[in-house]
């Protein structure tokens, strides 16, 4: 590592500094900037001879040229270990609760904490013994927190094969002991602790492979399984408008979508929207363990008025902890809300830089680095055997809803799902307000194609039915077409649509679903004889309304059977 | 010892450049020559060359003008006895009236700590029947009026002030009309709630830079009022003349501009201001409402835009009424339940009718056979619209769920609503 060196500031803009340095530095390095007496995280995003451009993670009000910058050789990196679940950070892993215990109301600038506690006791069970030889990754013993056993690794920053030397007993250690030692092949010795440090901007890759996606991750969300399915280790995007139901759906999937853990990013969102996860999670309950749904959860909180430096940072700090947990054969959901707040970030920057702007001002490499953050997603074989996944969706905020802004349309060619969300849906209050005819996924979905072909041809011509009806009026339209169009909408009101806030409507577990959908597709595939339209479409409506009300039941219950027969009934009477 | 610069080596827009040494970023400094002094701040160093904002704009500015540093930030007084006084953009007694120099607090201050937020959970009784019954202001929401020209948004937002159960009022005002100026300062002064309210204000005939530091100047001392555990209503009007000064500057410094010249930080800059709406833990509350005028009346303009991203929701303006659809309170949900029972299946049903009256105007237009569904539909539809959207109703959230009942029974069956029985035996006035 290098020495530490000092530089002198010669520039301040905005949050950019640039800065003056007498040996080397390195790209992505950190340092502080001391103004008076606190010291201000900054990282080198530019070397031009013998200056270096800086992102400062906070206000840089009252620095002066000439004011000194500490250069540490580090790069901006996370801490790893056990006690991260349950957790809400700042973009750099601030612990806020306790800022808030120090700080008071405000966040002070300068003040940063050690994200893990220090001092707590772990019960650490060795798996490996000295003597054994081990590669970055392989666990060294295990620790419970929560329900998991929480794996400890040799660290990823080892390279090559080490041998240990020491492994601690099983017992009791805080984060400050020594539990083992190792040497490598030119006999240095490391000491090894439970925590390790990892820089959030490189992905963690200490597994044997790489694999396909191709299980279904369930969400409960309807339209989400079964139209616009998102795999397990694979990666989804939902851009929409605002008003239209972005971070309600993030809330759904956080809640709902059978992960082990869940990461969620606020970035550069409303800060009152993170205090209603702050303050529900730790009294929901997670009904896959039967603790609460904090147990499970890693909460990043870089919210729009936090410094924008760190909300750069923060989605690379939750996919760095995502990844950390895949390396313990778990399922991690993350979740980034909203990653145009991150690549709006990237143009702030890009501007103080004065960078040859590309479309919109963004610059021009704002593809490859959501390609690059979309890639760390994937499902993987760790070299025990074992398999973990890191999931990624992101929500975008498309300028003026209009998807063919730049962060789109970048995003749109690095995910495998893409579930659209329209004003128009919202408008009409037809949530979650995915556009079915515009949205894709490249995924299976939990049921059977051929059906769910024939579902989405009857969405698309019920639509082309009611464009047309504007034309030419009700009255104008065959019933035969007529019947098309109240077939889609009752696909849509029964099924894509769903109460997230409902108890049992919110959820809609695999099983039921695909129960669900065979009645629906039972509707959409019979041929009914009716006298005229107005017959059909009160036929329609009655049926639909009994079909919500079933929704709403939960299964097995007595209502939810006596609606299932009244529901059959009445579609077996109308059959032709 | 404060240094005197005697050589300014460029002028351009309302930005001057220095040479000069040991100047701290964002500090004030006094700019003096024959044609007067005033304050200036820097907003950018680069290699001994300091950038400055002239509050008073660069006309007349002698390139032998004395420029003297400060030392300190922009900074206002949050002491008690601001209330009842008024003020330009830096913080200058407009109303003849002496300086406050005690309790002096910098402007712009840290982000509040979201751990210390908590949910909101009062609602703010306006009155008006299109926020208290379908978009209930809930204390520390950020909310935003989106209207055009020539609609009567001020006058909205004086009597939001006047009827709204707060403790204290800050009115910040850019670019605003003399008269808007007068206006709200007779409409409150008239009411007696000149008293609790302080105002900040930037007429359009003051200097750009002074407009950029009007909602700092007013959320920084809504701030100190709020931790005191008063509750305060922040208005801010208009804040697409805040957006068009932070272009002005931007452009004026060279930055490379993003969307129709706005700079890329637009929404940043918007945010950190809307997001000083909180409720504290332990403390008072900020609830901030913002007039934000839509170019061309068009919401994908970059200023609406980002602000629909960053608040809780937002008021449509138009033709003198707030707009049912399209309008929304996020926050409303967290204090609906709580009101009256019948508050929610009100809301419900009364926007859904209108807005099957609202096909039925088009059907009638296209010159399609009125039903008699139509017709009672019609009826409603202008009901509604007279009794309930017309800004001149002024009456308790609970008279106004009734005034609903009684619209609903003289224009519709019960079936015809689709409200849940329970609610319709105990609710429902019978002819």
């Amino acid at each position: 590592m290098l020495d530490t060196q000092k530089g002198r500031i010669v520039g301040v803009n905005g949050n950019i500094l640039t800065v003056e340095f007498p040996d080397n530095v390195t790209q992505n390095e950190v340092a502080y900037a001391i103004a008076g007496d606190v010291k201000l995280k900054c990282e080198v995003i530019r070397v031009r001879n013998n200056r270096a451009d800086m992102q400062v993670f906070e206000s840089t009000n009252g620095l002066k040229e000439g004011d000194e910058v500490e250069f540490t050789g580090e790069l901006l990196s996370v801490e790893l270990g056990p006690g991260l679940l349950t957790q809400v950070y700042d973009g750099l892993q601030n612990p806020l609760n306790e800022l808030a215990e120090q700080g008071g109301f405000f966040l002070k600038r300068g003040v940063y904490l050690a994200a893990l506690d220090y001092e707590k006791a772990w019960d650490f069970t060795a798996v490996a013994k000295a003597g054994d030889t081990l590669l970055a990754g392989d666990t060294i013993g295990t620790v419970p927190e929560g329900i998991f056993q929480h794996r400890i690794m040799l660290p990823f920053a080892f390279q090559g094969e080490w041998k240990l030397t020491f492994v601690a007993e099983s017992g009791s250690y805080t984060l400050k002991d020594v539990i083992a030692k190792a040497v490598d092949a030119n006999g240095v010795e490391k000491e090894i602790f439970m925590v390790q440090h990892w820089p959030v901007k490189i992905p963690i890759a200490a597994y044997a492979e790489k694999l396909l996606p191709q299980e279904t991750m369930i969400t409960q969300q309807r339209i989400i399984d079964t139209f616009f399915p998102v795999a397990t280790g694979g990666t989804f995007c939902t851009p929409g408008p605002f008003g239209a139901g972005k971070t309600v759906l993030q809330h759904a999937l956080s809640q709902f979508a059978e992960a082990d853990v869940v990461i969620i990013a606020a970035c550069g969102e409303r800060a009152g929207e993170v205090v209603e996860i702050l303050r529900e999670f730790p009294e929901l309950e997670d009904p896959r363990t039967g603790r609460t749904l904090i147990d499970r959860s890693i909460i990043i909180c870089n919210t729009s008025s936090m410094p924008v430096a760190a909300r750069e940072a923060s989605v690379y700090t939750a996919v760095t902890l995502a990844e950390y947990y895949r390396q313990m054969g778990l399922n991690v959901l993350m979740l980034a809300d909203s990653t145009s707040r991150w690549a709006q970030a990237l143009r702030e920057m890009s501007g103080r830089l004065e960078e040859i702007p590309g479309e919109e001002a963004f610059p021009a490499y704002l593809e490859s680095l959501i390609a690059a953050f979309y890639e760390r997603a994937g499902l993987v074989k760790l070299r025990d055997g074992s398999i973990g996944s890191v999931t990624i969706g992101g929500s975008v905020s498309p300028a003026g809803g209009n998807f063919e802004e730049p962060v789109t349309q970048a995003t749109l060619k690095v995910v495998g799902a893409f579930l659209g969300l329209s004003r128009e849906r919202s408008d009409a209050r037809r949530f979650p307000a995915i556009n079915p005819l515009e949205s894709w996924s490249k995924y299976t979905s939990v049921v059977d194609a051929e059906k769910l072909a024939r579902a989405r041809n009857i969405l698309r011509r019920g639509n082309e039915v009611n464009q047309m009806m504007k034309v030419i009026g009700e009255d104008g339209t065959d019933i035969a077409d007529y019947i098309i169009y109240l077939k889609s909408e009752f696909l849509d009101y029964v099924y894509l649509q769903q109460n997230t806030f409902d108890k049992v409507d919110g959820a809609t577990g695999c099983d039921r679903q695909r129960y669900a959908f065979d009645k629906v597709v039972n509707v959409l595939d019979s041929e009914f004889a009716f006298e005229d339209k107005e017959a059909a479409r009160s036929w329609f409506q009655s049926l639909r309304q009994k079909f919500i009300d079933w929704n709403y039941e939960a299964v097995g219950s007595e209502d939810y059977k006596n609606l299932e027969a009244a529901l059959d009934e009445q579609v077996r009477k109308q059959v032709k | 010892m404060l240094k005197v610069y005697h050589k300014i080596i460029r002028i351009a827009g309302s930005v001057i450049t220095v040479e000069a040494d040991n100047v701290a970023y964002n500090e004030l400094a006094e700019v003096s020559g024959e044609r007067g002094t005033s304050l200036a701040q820097v907003i950018r160093i680069d290699s001994g060359k300091v950038y400055l904002q002239v509050f008073a704009g660069s006309r007349g500015i002698n390139t032998g003008d004395q420029v003297r540093f400060l030392g300190r930030e922009m900074r206002v007084s949050a002491s008690e006895d601001l209330l009842g006084r008024i003020f330009n953009g830096r913080g200058v007694p407009r109303d003849n009236r002496p300086a406050i120099e005690s309790d002096l607090i910098e402007i712009g201050g840290p982000s509040v700590n979201p751990a210390k937020r908590i949910i909101p959970r009062n609602m703010i009784r306006t009155g008006i029947p299109m926020i208290d019954v379908f978009n209930t202001l809930v204390e520390s929401q950020k909310l935003p009026i989106f209207s055009i020209a020539g609609e009567p948004y001020n006058q909205l937002l004086a009597r939001i002030a006047l009827q709204a159960e707060v403790d204290v009022i800050i009115l910040g005002g850019m670019g605003l009309k003399y008269d808007d100026y007068l206006y709200f300062r007779n409409t409150l002064d008239e009411a007696g709630a000149l008293s609790r309210t302080v105002m900040f204000i930037h007429t359009a005939s003051d200097p750009t830079v002074e407009c950029m530091l009007v909602p700092d100047m007013s959320l920084a001392v809504a701030e100190q009022y709020a931790i005191a555990g008063k509750r305060v209503l922040v208005l801010l009007t208009d804040m697409t003349n805040f957006a068009d000064s932070l272009k002005e500057i931007a452009i004026t410094m060279e930055q490379v501009p993003a969307n129709r010249g706005y700079p890329g930080d637009l929404y940043s800059q918007l945010a950190s201001r809307y997001e000083k709406a909180v409720d504290f833990d332990g403390a008072g509350s900020i609830t901030v409402l913002a007039v934000t005028t839509m170019p061309g009346d068009d919401v994908t303009h970059p200023v609406p835009d980002n602000t629909g991203y960053i608040t809780e929701g937002q008021f449509y303006l138009r033709n003198g009424r707030i707009e049912p659809f399209g309008s929304l309170s996020r926050l409303k949900q967290q204090v609906n339940s709580r009101t009256r029972e019948d508050h929610r299946a009100i809301m419900d049903a009364m926007i859904r009718l209108y807005s099957e009256y609202r096909s039925t105007l088009e059907k009638q237009s296209m010159g399609f056979q009125m039903s008699a569904w139509d017709k009672k539909l019609l009826k409603y539809g202008k009901r509604f619209e007279n009794e309930m959207m017309d800004l001149s109703v002024n009456i308790p959230l609970e008279e106004a769920l009734d005034l609903g009942w009684k619209i609903l029974a003289d224009c519709f069956d019960p079936a015809d609503t689709g409200i849940k029985s329970d609610l319709v035996n105990k609710f429902w006035v019978k002819a």
